[in-house]
């Protein structure tokens, strides 16, 4: 009986937070906030977003980043798995891929930063032999205004968490079989795969998509590394305004959350019609029986975007390790001139209590996903069904919420402590653990549960000796997973953790 | 297709399967176009070897020597894309995700073209095996024995050189088995491939009349 209460509680602890959130941005976006004085409904934080210079850049820019990140990063994947799944080089790539995904975005955004900025990594090593820079070339790289930087770091960052999810689905497609079936009937390998298995994938990875369809329309941390600033993409520039030491802008930073809102939303639906669009265009294709469609050319394709994804990523970390304890480093030599760790010495007193902080609140989190998650999954029945609410916080632009959040927090005057930090985590950190953990909670062969039934084992006995044992891998990837999520939260931490620093 | 008789058909030359130390298979023999030759064995005997080995997804942990003709034409230099051998397996592998014409559809060669003319073509191969006006049925709704019967149809309109069948009948139930049997060794004898039948059945190897390799 007791099981059933965890969908119930799952459902609180998200939609809770982000019902509020929303309502937290909404009010105030038509001129509610008693707090601040706003006591009667009007359109003015509207008419004032209107009137704030580069809005519609900002939008555009919001659309364009995300919507061309989420193309490359899933046209990587896909056709990188469509054009070597099964070969050497393939699980070599799965290896170096993996890890990239507990990197947190900002840190990846730095990363990417130090490699590509002109006085970088790369500028470095070909000059001055091939450029003639004998000192760092005035080019506006990062934060380049039309936001293709941008682009191209949020699209790195994601092609792990893509890779990771498009892997787990895949066996559900049964890509071997398939594969060789339209391989006997002469198709390539990647024209097979897009028509014959990934029709039968992409419904299940179709989440994960979308969640990184509103992460890159919204995201504040990647934009605020590598993305213009004049304007900034929506995301950015909502941050600012509810930065804004004049407390009135609060108004039309509410009202610029909900603006978000609804971007993202448009950035679903278009992406939703797309999806239709292909999905016809597939079904063409597949009746005209053209065996080949240029399937060397979109292999290597595939196989060049994700290794530039997993070099740019993996080399702009290993940058940002250097960096961190070079010496002096004159342009444009490759190496610095000396290692010094003086830099190490003297920050890591400063950086151990963050870093404590940063770990407690990610195995609070974490932990208590983990145990809501399971008790939801073991209340599903064998079918493990999981509310759909789970996913709401995947698909709801995190600086929508969060902001509203922060201003409730703030006007009910409640202290934002640690529980509250760790309450917010766990808003973003459930859903994940959930993908994680779903697929492969019902994958699990039914047969071994009813032998051990059988046996005349309890349910409980089962549940703790059958079935928990069995899933030891997948729950330590999904911890694992939760974790990262954790450690790597930006907005979440700076926007419901600063509520209470304030004070 | 070549001239020279002795040549046409399958032809295995010695052909050696290994698995480390373990020898699989030793094999030489031809089917000649029409015939059907029976492999058969208990598991592990290197049946499914064969399969993969001759449609080219021989998991490369194997050592494999020999060579194999197809109408005198090296079989094993191909990529398994090329070797236009046409394959069935225990499951009917039908695409959940597209009708039963878009099954038919996906395998006919694109030289036929116009989609007018492809549609006509596979709503005729439909109605000869008496599927007619079956085309833009959902896979899910047929009987066991409808599904048998498209998976042939799409292994045969792909126009394939060769059969090669995996125990394509062992999960159909005993009424329908013996009647998919018959249609399907029909229609490689009339269209004169040569096809070769992996199985553990030996009353599969009966009713197929031609040779019999026992591993």
């Amino acid at each position: 009986m007791g099981l059933r209460l965890f969908p119930v509680a799952v459902v609180l602890v998200l939609a809770g937070p982000v019902a509020a959130g929303l309502l937290g941005a909404l009010l105030p976006a038509f001129g509610w906030l008693p707090a601040l004085g706003g006591d009667a409904l009007s359109l003015r934080p509207w008419q004032d977003l209107m009137a704030t210079p580069g809005l519609g850049t900002a939008v555009l820019l919001a659309l364009g980043t995300g919507l061309g990140s989420t193309v490359l990063a899933l046209g990587a994947v896909l056709l990188f798995v469509a054009g070597f799944s099964g070969t050497r080089l393939f699980r070599r790539m799965g290896l170096a891929i993996s890890p990239l995904l507990s990197l947190p975005h900002a840190a990846a955004a730095i990363g990417l930063a130090f490699l590509l900025s002109p006085s970088g990594w790369l500028f470095r090593l070909i000059s001055p032999w091939a450029t003639g820079f004998d000192r760092p070339p005035d080019l506006l790289i990062v934060h380049d205004p039309l936001g293709l930087m941008l682009m191209l770091g949020l699209a790195a960052k994601e092609v792990p968490f893509l890779w990771l999810m498009t892997l787990a689905a895949l066996p559900q497609a049964d890509p071997a079989r398939a594969g060789r079936l339209a391989a006997s009937l002469g198709y390539g390998r990647v024209t097979g795969f897009l028509l014959a298995v990934l029709p039968r994938l992409y419904p299940q990875i179709r989440l994960p998509v979308y969640a990184v369809v509103a992460f890159a329309t919204s995201n504040v941390d990647v934009a605020l590394v590598l993305g213009p600033t004049t304007p900034p993409p929506l995301g950015v520039m909502v941050l600012r305004l509810a930065a804004d030491p004049d407390l009135a802008a609060r108004f039309s930073a509410s009202a610029a959350a909900v603006l978000q809102l609804g971007v993202t939303g448009l950035a679903l639906g278009l992406w939703i019609g797309a999806e239709r669009v292909a999905a016809a265009l597939g079904r063409r294709l597949a009746g005209t029986g053209r065996r080949d469609h240029g399937d060397r050319l979109l292999a290597g394709l595939g196989a060049v975007m994700l290794l530039s994804a997993v070099a740019a990523v993996g080399l702009g970390l290993a940058g940002l390790a250097l960096w961190s304890v070079a010496g002096p480093w004159r342009f444009p030599a490759v190496w610095p001139d000396r290692i010094d760790l003086g830099r190490w010495a003297s920050a890591l007193p400063m950086l151990v209590p963050p870093l404590v902080e940063t770990a407690v609140i990610a195995v609070l989190s974490v932990a208590m996903a983990l145990v809501l998650v399971v008790g939801t999954l073991r209340a599903g029945g064998a079918a493990g069904k999981v509310p759909a609410l789970v996913y709401l916080p995947l698909l709801v632009p995190q600086v929508s919420f969060l902001f509203g959040l922060q201003i409730l927090l703030l006007a009910s005057g409640a202290g934002a402590g640690l529980g509250v930090v760790v309450a917010a985590h766990l808003v973003f950190v459930l859903p994940y653990v959930a993908l994680s953990l779903a697929d492969p909670w019902r994958a699990l062969d039914p047969r071994f549960e009813r032998v051990a039934a059988a046996l005349g084992a309890s349910p409980a006995r089962i549940f703790w000796r059958i079935r928990l044992p069995m899933l030891a891998r997948p729950l330590a990837t999904a911890a694992a997973v939760g974790f990262a999520v954790s450690v790597g939260l930006y907005l979440p931490t700076v926007l419901i953790g600063a509520a209470g620093w304030r004070r | 297709m070549t001239a020279e008789s002795g040549q046409d058909g399958l032809v295995l030359e010695d052909v050696r399967i290994a698995l480390g130390e373990r020898r699989l298979l030793d094999l030489a023999c031809r089917v000649a176009p029409g015939e059907i030759l029976s492999v058969t064995g208990p598991s592990g005997s290197g049946k499914s070897s064969l399969f993969a080995f001759l449609a080219g997804f021989l998991d490369p942990a194997f050592t494999v020597a020999g060579r194999v003709r197809l109408d005198g034409e090296d079989l094993l230099a191909l990529p398994a894309a090329q070797r236009r051998v046409g394959l069935m397996f225990q499951d009917d592998l039908l695409f959940p995700h597209m009708s039963v014409g878009g099954n038919l559809l996906f395998a006919l060669p694109a030289s036929l073209r116009g989609r007018a003319a492809r549609r006509a073509r596979v709503e005729a191969v439909l109605a000869e095996a008496g599927l007619g006006g079956y085309a833009d049925r959902d896979p899910a709704t047929l009987s066991g024995g409808q599904r048998a019967r498209v998976a042939l149809l799409r292994t045969l309109i792909a126009e394939p050189r060769a059969l090669l069948l995996d125990e394509p009948f062992s999960k159909l139930d005993r009424a329908l088995r013996g009647q998919i049997r018959s249609l399907v060794f029909d229609r490689a004898r009339r269209l004169g491939l040569p096809t070769l039948l992996v199985t553990h059945d030996e009353e599969d190897a009966a009713a197929a009349g031609g040779p019999v390799v026992r591993l």
